[in-house]
């Protein structure tokens, strides 16, 4: 057996090989790059730190960084809040709603189409004194003027969430559906027996049973949302208009290097997004863990 | 009984308004489509298509070779799916059954870069493919998904529960080689999960806008979401009905494609979900 377990090697060699050159090692110079004023052109020259106190003074990072978190809190309440309620819809054993099936491939669908697409239509359907939301709402009745949307910060954000809402929920769906599956129906019967009405047993089985994957809908969405690149970026000029309202990190890392040159100190902004997520993914982590010690 | 019935009827009536929200964006796109400009600036909001669908197309096509990038794109994620897979189920049967030192290191470390977001490495990363002369080639889009951690964690969590040890023997003692096991008995074992893991790969591919935007700038040589981008900035832009027809061009055959594939394509998130 010992003569064969050199195989092992040969088999995770290609992998390893393309792993360490095409992502460590980039992820090692960007580190390297953040302490210096590199430009893409010449010698990288060593400034220390410079770049990171930069960082903790520029006031468009920390906006950048209210809006991602702005727009990821729209995305992520009206995401799960839509997907919950579906999946307690579809999980009630006594309603026995049909066409699951259906539904669900429906509402995945947006999930699928690219992004940049999805923001090029948006940006055209929001459109001020052509755009078809517009025309739609007002033959409605429901508004009398045309609202400029993606030209009022407040509005363009709630667009850009409500649109990864759109985007997403129907993913979200499926995972607690699946999460659901997973619990015995025993525990719904059991229940049903015991006379729990709708609401307790919601609160006492389907929800505790579903924390777990609830934390996985989170921690997923929150890493994916501190990323958002897309959107924001085509929906409007690509630099975060209205008045850097839609200016996310990811947006501002990439005009900072490809924009404006300013390598050395994107490869800074790369890192501060990075350690905002290990630490708000250990956060999420631990916030979780001390509830369920407390419950249990 | 009675007052059950009413609240389904709420319920389905609510459900289907949800529908129409998950549909209409798309809806719109393609009566849109088939306007001309006037049409869409002038009367507004109607739900019948009109006639401008080829007039939008000539003017579309005039500024920009959307088939182009439909080419250009599917030639990526198609190379990307095969390499990733076929690599991906290596590394799998490799860490799943041979004992060699530091395999659990090796596992544990790929499993913790899987959490690091992706654009932590992206400034060095377009250094590196500028040095190694790569800029405007597809090779910094191909090869680098060779190596997917998720992909790996995945294949190798399936193996465990279907591969047995002694099927690898039988074959030993016929005088197979390792290598040729695993193509013949170990890749065709994972087929239903290299399957799940390659759409995800396509679709992944297929979506990603970021890479592309960074390392390609030939305009010919743009895959289809940069060339979404570009739409934008061109003429094409002044042309409501064309804009629509050529986001509609890169939005359609996902959808046609999902029609097929939406029961393997959502039982698939399913598994992977209750994987994690």
């Amino acid at each position: 057996m010992k003569r064969l377990d050199k195989f092992g090697y040969i088999f995770i060699a290609p992998f390893f090989l393309v792993f360490i050159t095409f992502t460590i090692y980039p992820i090692l110079l960007t580190f390297y790059y953040s302490f210096t004023s590199y430009s893409g052109r010449g010698e990288a020259e060593f400034i220390g730190l410079a770049n990171y106190a930069r960082l903790l003074t520029d006031s468009y990072f920390y906006q950048a960084f209210y809006n991602t978190m702005y727009i990821w809190g729209i995305n992520f309440f009206f995401q799960l809040g839509i997907a919950l309620l579906l999946a307690i819809l579809f999980s009630d054993i006594r309603l026995k709603m049909k066409g699951l099936g259906f539904f669900r491939a429906v509402f995945y669908l947006p999930n699928l189409i690219t992004m940049a697409s999805v923001a090029l239509l948006f940006g055209i359907l929001l459109g001020w004194h052509h755009g078809t939301i517009n025309h739609l709402l007002l033959d409605l009745g429901i508004i009398s003027q045309p609202i400029n949307w993606l030209n009022d910060p407040t509005t363009a954000r709630w667009s850009v969430g409500l649109i990864g809402a759109w985007m997403w929920f129907g993913h979200t769906f499926i995972i607690l559906m699946a999460g659901i599956s997973g619990i015995s129906k025993d525990y719904f019967e059991a229940a049903l027996i015991d006379g729990a009405n709708r609401w307790q047993t919601l609160t006492r089985v389907t929800l505790p049973l579903l924390k777990p994957i609830m934390l996985y809908v989170l921690i997923t969405s929150l890493i994916g949302g501190l990323q958002i690149f897309d959107l924001p970026m085509l929906i409007t000029d690509g630099m975060g208009a209205p008045q850097g309202s839609l200016n996310t990190m990811v947006l501002y890392l990439y005009n900072q290097a490809f924009r404006f040159d300013n390598y050395g100190y994107a490869a800074a902004v790369a890192y501060g997004l990075f350690m905002i997520t290990v630490l708000f993914s250990f956060i999420t982590f631990k916030s979780m863990y001390r509830k369920n010690v407390k419950e249990g | 009984m009675k007052s059950n019935t009413i609240v389904k009827g709420i319920l389905y009536v609510a459900l289907g308004l949800l529908v129409i929200i998950s549909f209409i964006p798309f809806y719109m796109m393609i009566v849109n489509a088939t306007r001309s400009n006037a049409e869409i600036l002038q009367q507004g909001f109607t739900l019948l298509p009109g006639t401008a669908l080829m007039d939008n197309y000539e003017t579309l096509i005039q500024y920009m070779n959307l088939w182009r990038g439909f080419a250009n794109s599917l030639f990526v994620a198609v190379m990307v799916t095969v390499l990733s897979s076929y690599f991906s189920a290596l590394t799998a049967f490799g860490f799943a059954v041979y004992k060699f030192k530091g395999k659990n290191v090796l596992f544990v470390f790929m499993l913790l870069l899987m959490m690091v977001p992706g654009q932590l490495g992206l400034i060095g990363f377009y250094d590196l493919i500028r040095v190694m002369g790569l800029l405007d080639t597809y090779i910094p889009l191909i090869i680098p998904p060779i190596a997917a951690p998720f992909v790996v964690f995945f294949l190798r969590q399936y193996l465990m529960t279907v591969m047995h040890p002694s099927l690898l023997e039988a074959a030993r003692i016929d005088g197979a080689g390792e290598i040729r096991i695993f193509h013949q008995i170990g890749f065709p074992m994972m087929m239903p999960a290299v399957a799940t893991m390659a759409i995800f790969t396509f679709i992944g591919s297929w979506n990603n806008y970021i890479l592309p935007l960074v390392v390609l700038f030939s305009p010919e040589k743009y895959t289809l979401p940069v060339m979404m981008g570009a739409l934008r900035g061109s003429q094409v832009a002044e042309n409501l009905g064309s804009m629509y027809l050529g986001i509609a061009i890169s939005v359609v055959p996902i959808m046609v494609a999902f029609l097929f594939l939406s029961k393997y394509i959502i039982s698939s998130i399913s598994a992977g979900a209750v994987k994690e």
